[in-house]
């Protein structure tokens, strides 16, 4: 089948800023539509789980549409997924924070808050910042990241953060004000960065760029 | 690592980008999507467009520039000015905007904040802070660009933003904005050593040291900085400096220049290096 033809869906579950993933999809060439519908993500080459909000409102609406399920179903068959910020948290198994329950437990882990203070020295949150990402165990070359050197900045705005349970999904870390959290994920076709790429100016791009390389989107 | 933001503003009047001295007395100096592009391409870390007239006619025209302007920049952008209800948020998340400015708005109707926290995510909101201080040195805070006085302490009404959710300050000192004289470092520190949000020091920035003196200690998060920059922009592209109306003899004569030493974005991030203060290169 012609590439041209190949489908991302930008799953829209009326949270977050669509626009500029749109518009970075639409810069490096991708065919995205943005949708709330079950049947286009049962039909899409490919999902774009973005996000910015809360953990438990973002579950709510995507049980709502049923979603939740279209999501699971596609990713387990093999379907990509790159998750952006709250959409790399939905892929976790469940909040720490009170009463916020399930998540789509697609990878096993958690997501935890940034603490207030740190040994009596108050954080700042939300983290809000450009901030480095660098490896632990698994190597760029061959993943969305080819193009980033480590120790690059990328543009964050979050005040929680996932620990899997499992290091090997980890692709980078990042250290903020001497808390060290996992910024981006890679296990099979689940890729997921807390930092936004679509707001990291031409290295950000390049993320989307790749991605949609190595999945063959392009 | 702890990084800084260098945040330039632009200050939105209809199609032209303005700067005014204590948030008054507008100039025209060009067309803003040029001042927008040189910056992103400068390293600015997020950009701020305030529709510095919609809150008086009640009005927000930005939407043009805004769509405009995020089809081609991809750093994050807060846009402000005139923003009364959710769906006046959602409207400008629509076209492009990743977070919003209120503060006429939210001292008439606090609750906003809390439900567009909830409804946005905290991070989205921002929620800027005009200080004015008064003659019995207590600083209060004003709302339409310094103009309507609202007897509200601006200590407690910064605490109280934190509490209602939103995800960042931008504290704006009106006795200092476009003078060039140095940000207001009482007031900055004492706001950001109250809330557990990030903070963004505004108003006052002449000089490349000044942001060096607001952003050392770690505790204060951004400089939102505009002629510093305008003016830098000028210097270096004068053919496209208010090509749109009016005020070209005033920007040829420099005057308001001289309390001002314009620079790059650039040259402030080496400064800041060179203080030991991190931030994206």
């Amino acid at each position: 089948m012609d590439n041209n033809f190949k489908k991302v869906v930008i799953i829209d579950y009326q949270l977050g800023n669509l626009f500029s993933v749109k518009q970075a999809c639409d810069t490096v060439g991708v065919n995205a539509e943005i949708s709330s519908n079950r049947e286009d993500i049962l039909n899409a080459d490919a999902l774009i789980l973005p996000g910015v909000g809360a953990f438990i409102e973002a579950m709510n609406n995507l049980k709502k549409f049923g979603l939740d399920t279209a999501i699971q179903t596609k990713v387990n068959g093999g379907t990509p997924i790159f998750g952006i910020c709250l959409g790399q948290q939905l892929l976790f198994t469940e909040s720490e924070e009170f009463g916020a329950g399930k998540g789509l437990d697609l990878i096993s882990g958690i997501i935890k808050r940034f603490p207030e203070t740190i040994k009596e020295r108050k954080v700042k949150v939300p983290h809000i910042a450009w901030n480095t990402i660098f490896k632990l165990n698994q190597e760029w070359d061959n993943t969305a990241l080819k193009d980033l050197n480590n120790n690059d900045f990328m543009y964050f705005i979050h005040s929680y953060y996932v620990k899997p349970k499992d290091d090997d999904c980890i692709l980078t870390l990042t250290n903020y004000d001497g808390i060290e959290f996992c910024s981006a994920i890679l296990r099979n076709n689940i890729f997921a960065t807390q930092f936004h790429p679509e707001k990291s100016a031409d290295k950000g791009i390049s993320i989307y760029k790749n991605w949609a390389l190595i999945n063959k989107l392009l | 690592m702890k990084t800084v933001r260098i945040i330039p503003r632009l200050d939105i009047k209809g199609p032209n980008l303005v700067k005014g001295i204590h948030l008054e007395g507008l100039r025209v100096l060009g067309k803003p999507s040029d001042f927008a592009k040189y910056y992103y391409e400068q390293g600015a870390d997020e950009l701020m467009f305030m529709d510095v007239v919609a809150s008086l006619y009640e009005r927000n025209s930005l939407h043009d520039i805004i769509s405009e302007t995020a089809k081609s920049i991809f750093i994050p952008i807060t846009v402000g000015g005139g923003l009364r209800s959710i769906s006046d948020i959602k409207e400008v998340l629509r076209v492009g905007a990743d977070k919003v400015c209120l503060n006429t708005a939210a001292i008439k109707n606090p609750q906003l904040i809390k439900d567009a926290s909830r409804m946005f995510g905290s991070s989205t909101i921002v929620v800027a802070i005009e200080a004015i201080k008064e003659s019995d040195g207590k600083y209060l805070a004003y709302t339409d660009n310094g103009r309507e006085f609202t007897g509200i302490d601006v200590f407690e009404w910064a605490q109280k933003v934190a509490e209602f959710g939103a995800g960042e300050i931008v504290i704006t000192s009106v006795d200092k904005e476009g003078t060039g004289q140095g940000y207001d470092l009482e007031l900055i520190s004492r706001i950001t050593n109250l809330v557990g949000i990030p903070v963004i020091a505004h108003g006052g920035a002449g000089k490349q040291d000044h942001v060096v003196d607001a952003l050392k200690g770690g505790n204060i998060s951004s400089a939102m900085i505009s002629s510093l920059f305008h003016y830098h922009f000028i210097k270096e592209n004068e053919s496209k400096a208010s090509s749109l109306e009016g005020n070209v003899e005033f920007l040829n004569q420099k005057r308001s220049f001289h309390t001002f030493e314009p620079c790059s974005i650039e040259e402030v991030k080496r400064t800041l290096k060179s203080n030991q203060i991190d931030c994206r290169l």
